[in-house]
C-alpha cells in the first residue's frame, strides 16, 4: 500500500508542484496518476522512492514513512519503470535486468539467472541477453525496463509514463502485457500518465489531477466516466467518455440476432435468396467471417468470390471475449462489453454488428439499436450509475 | 645519415626520457580532473570558477612556466620535476573541461534510473557515469596526451633531456639529420600514443558503436 498524508511539495523557485495530496493506493492494484503536463503527477510519484522529498506530509510504503528509510535501501525495494526505458546504454540487455540483484549484492551467477527468468516473463528472447540496448527497438527496451524494474522481486511498482515514446500499437501491447503481468504478479503499483485512455485502460483505480497539484477526483475508471466530480474532470476524461464508458458495461442483457451468411464460393443464386436489406455475410469453411457481400455485387456473377466483398466492421466477441472492463475474458456467454458491440454494429456496412465466438466463428448479430436497448434496460436496472 | 647509426642507443634513450617526462603528467592530470571535472559538472557556481580558471592556466606560457615553477616548488632549475609538474597543469588545464563536458553528455534518465535502482552516489558515478563518459573522455584524452608529447620538446631548452635535445643539439652543430630524427621521432611518439588510446577507447567501449538496428531481427 502507498499513501499520501497531506503531502505537499513546493520548489525551492517558489511552484507549489503538488498541494495536500491525500491518496491511498490499495496493495495489489494499478493506481494510476493522471492529469495535464504541470499537474504535479510525475513530482508525487517521485516523493514515493525519495527521488524528490515531499516539503509537507508523509507518504507511507506498507505503512512505513519513506523519510525514515535509507533512500539506497528504499528504492532497492520499489521497482521503477521511466519513460524512454532509462536503461544503461553500456551494459548488455541481461545486466541491465540484474542491476538491482546486483547492488542486493546477490552473486553474479544467480542475478544472471534471475535477470534471464525475468526476461522471459516479459517476452524477451534470451537471444537478446548479450545485446546492448541501442539494438532494441522502443518496445523491447521498455520491456527490459520492466524486467529490470521486477528483478529483485519488489512489492511496489513505480512506473513513469513508461509507454508514452513507443508508436501506438507498440503501446497498446505494452498495456496489454503489463494487464496480463499484473494479473499474476499482484504488484501496487503507482502508473503515471497524461493519457486518458492509458489510464482508463490499465488503472484499478484513478487519480485525476489539475495543474498546481490538486487531486481532483479519485475514483474508478467507470465511475470517473459515468459521474466527473466537476468540469475540469469531465473535460480532461474527453467528449467521448459516454460512449468509452460502455467499455465499462457487461453485453450480458445484450440478444443476438440472426445474421444471414452464404459460404464462399457458393452459388450467386443461394447469396441472392439468404441476402436481408441488400446484404449478406460471406464466411469461410469454418464459418469465420470474411467479409460483406451487397447483392448488387451479385449482378452476371455466377459464384461468390471473395474479390466482390465490402470489407467487414470490428469484431464484437460474444464469448471468450478479450474485451477491455471488468466483465473481459471470463466463463461463458457475452463476455465483451457494450462498446465493443456498439462498435462494431457502426463499423459495419449492413449496419450488423458480427458476433464470433472464442473460435472466430459467427453466433449472430446485433445492431446499435439492439445495444442502446441494452443500455436502456441496464439503465433502468441500475447497473449504470447515473 | 651515419649520424643515425652511431647514435641509435642515444635515440633511444631520448625517445625514453621523452615519454618518462610526457607520460606520467597525462596520468595525474586524468587523476585530478575527474573529481574536478565532476564538481563542474554538479554546481554551476564550481563550473564558473573551475572551466574559465583552467582556461586560463592553459594560456600560461610553457618556457615561462618551466622557469617559475622551481621559485615554488623549491626544485632546482634543471629537474625534471619542474616539467612533470608544468604539463600535469596544462592536462589538468586541458581535462577538467573535458570531464564536465563528458559528463555533462550522461542522459540524465539513465542518471535517474540509476538513482532509482538504488544506486549511492559514489557506486552511481563510478558504475555509471564514468563509464558512459569514456567516448568523450577519450577525445580529450588524446588531445592532452599529443599536446604533453610535443610540449616535452620545450622543455630541451631548460636542458631536461628528451627529444627536444636532438634538435637542439642538431641546430648548435649544424646536423641535419639529427634535426629530423628528433622531430620524426616526436611524430611518430604522438601519433602511436593517439592510436593507442583510440583502440583502448574502443575495447572500453563496444556498446558505443551499436547503433538502433545493427543485429536487430528484421
Amino acid at each position: 500500500m502507498i499513501e499520501f498524508r497531506g503531502v505537499s511539495k513546493r520548489f525551492p523557485d517558489g511552484t507549489l508542484a503538488v498541494d495536500h495530496l491525500d491518496l491511498v493506493a490499495d496493495s495489489g492494484k494499478i493506481t494510476i496518476l493522471v492529469g495535464p503536463s504541470g499537474c504535479g503527477k510525475t513530482t508525487s510519484l517521485r516523493m514515493v522512492n525519495r527521488m524528490v522529498e515531499p516539503t509537507d506530509g508523509t507518504v507511507l510504503v506498507n505503512d512505513a514513512d519513506v523519510m525514515t528509510a535509507d533512500p539506497a535501501v528504499l528504492r532497492r525495494g520499489i521497482g521503477y519503470v521511466i519513460q524512454q526505458a532509462g536503461l544503461f546504454p553500456h551494459r548488455t540487455v541481461l545486466d541491465n535486468v540484474a542491476t538491482v540483484p546486483l547492488l542486493e549484492r546477490w552473486s553474479r551467477r544467480r542475478a544472471r539467472a534471475r535477470a534471464a527468468e525475468l526476461m522471459e516473463l516479459v517476452g524477451l528472447p534470451a537471444t537478446m541477453a548479450k545485446r546492448y540496448p541501442a539494438q532494441l527497438s522502443g518496445g523491447q527496451q521498455q520491456r527490459v525496463g520492466v524486467a529490470r524494474a521486477l528483478a529483485a522481486d519488489p512489492p511496489v511498482l513505480l512506473m513513469d509514463e513508461p509507454f508514452s515514446a513507443v508508436d501506438p500499437v507498440v503501446r497498446q501491447g505494452l498495456q496489454d502485457e503489463l494487464l496480463r503481468l499484473q494479473s499474476g504478479l499482484g504488484k501496487t503499483i503507482l502508473f503515471v500518465t497524461h493519457d486518458i485512455d492509458e489510464a482508463i485502460k490499465l488503472g484499478d483505480a484513478v487519480a485525476v489531477m489539475r495543474a498546481g497539484g490538486v487531486l481532483a477526483q479519485y475514483d474508478t475508471p467507470a465511475t470517473l466516466l459515468a459521474n466527473p466530480a466537476d468540469d475540469f474532470v469531465a473535460s480532461f476524461v474527453g467528449r467521448d467518455r459516454g460512449y468509452r464508458s460502455l467499455g465499462f458495461l457487461p453485453a450480458a442483457g445484450l440478444g443476438l440476432r440472426e445474421v444471414p451468411t452464404v459460404a464462399l464460393g457458393s452459388p450467386a443464386a443461394t447469396a441472392r435468396r439468404a441476402a436481408v436489406d441488400g446484404w449478406v455475410l460471406v464466411v469461410d469453411g469454418r464459418r469465420r467471417p470474411v467479409g460483406w457481400l451487397p447483392d448488387e455485387a451479385l449482378d452476371r456473377a455466377e459464384t461468390v468470390t471473395a474479390d466482390r466483398l465490402v470489407a467487414g466492421g470490428s469484431l464484437y466477441e460474444w464469448a471468450a471475449g478479450t474485451g477491455e472492463g471488468p466483465a473481459a475474458g471470463t466463463g461463458e456467454g457475452p463476455t465483451g462489453s457494450l462498446r465493443g458491440a456498439l462498435d462494431a454494429a457502426l463499423s459495419s456496412p449492413a449496419g450488423l454488428g458480427v458476433a464470433v465466438d472464442g473460435q472466430g466463428a459467427v453466433v449472430g448479430a446485433v445492431t446499435a439499436g439492439d445495444v442502446l436497448t441494452a443500455l436502456a434496460d441496464a439503465r433502468r436496472d441500475g447497473v449504470v450509475p447515473g | 645519415m651515419s649520424w643515425l647509426s652511431a647514435n641509435v642507443g642515444r635515440v633511444l634513450a631520448s625517445t625514453g626520457t621523452h615519454l618518462q617526462l610526457a607520460l606520467p603528467p597525462v596520468l595525474v592530470g586524468l587523476v585530478l580532473a575527474i573529481p574536478l571535472g565532476a564538481l563542474a559538472n554538479r554546481s554551476g557556481a564550481a563550473r564558473a570558477v573551475l572551466v574559465p580558471g583552467a582556461g586560463i592556466l592553459y594560456t600560461i606560457p610553457s618556457l615561462a612556466l618551466f622557469v617559475v615553477l622551481p621559485g615554488i616548488l623549491g626544485t632546482r632549475i634543471l629537474d625534471p620535476v619542474n616539467v612533470v609538474v608544468a604539463l600535469s597543469i596544462y592536462a589538468v588545464a586541458l581535462l577538467v573541461r573535458s570531464v564536465a563536458d563528458a559528463l555533462a553528455a550522461v542522459p540524465w534518465h539513465v542518471m535517474a534510473a540509476a538513482t532509482a535502482m538504488g544506486y549511492r552516489p559514489l557506486r552511481r558515478f563510478l558504475a555509471v557515469e564514468l563509464p558512459l563518459a569514456v567516448p568523450v573522455l577519450v577525445a580529450g584524452l588524446r588531445v592532452v596526451t599529443v599536446t604533453s608529447i610535443s610540449l616535452v620538446s620545450v622543455g630541451a631548452l631548460i636542458g631536461v633531456g628528451g627529444l627536444g635535445d636532438l634538435f637542439t643539439e642538431g641546430f648548435q652543430r649544424d646536423i641535419p639529420v639529427e634535426i629530423v630524427t628528433g622531430i620524426g621521432c616526436t611524430l611518430v611518439l604522438a601519433v602511436l600514443a593517439d592510436a593507442l588510446l583510440l583502440l583502448a577507447g574502443r575495447i572500453l567501449t563496444p556498446w558505443s558503436r551499436v547503433g538502433p538496428g545493427a543485429g536487430r531481427p528484421a
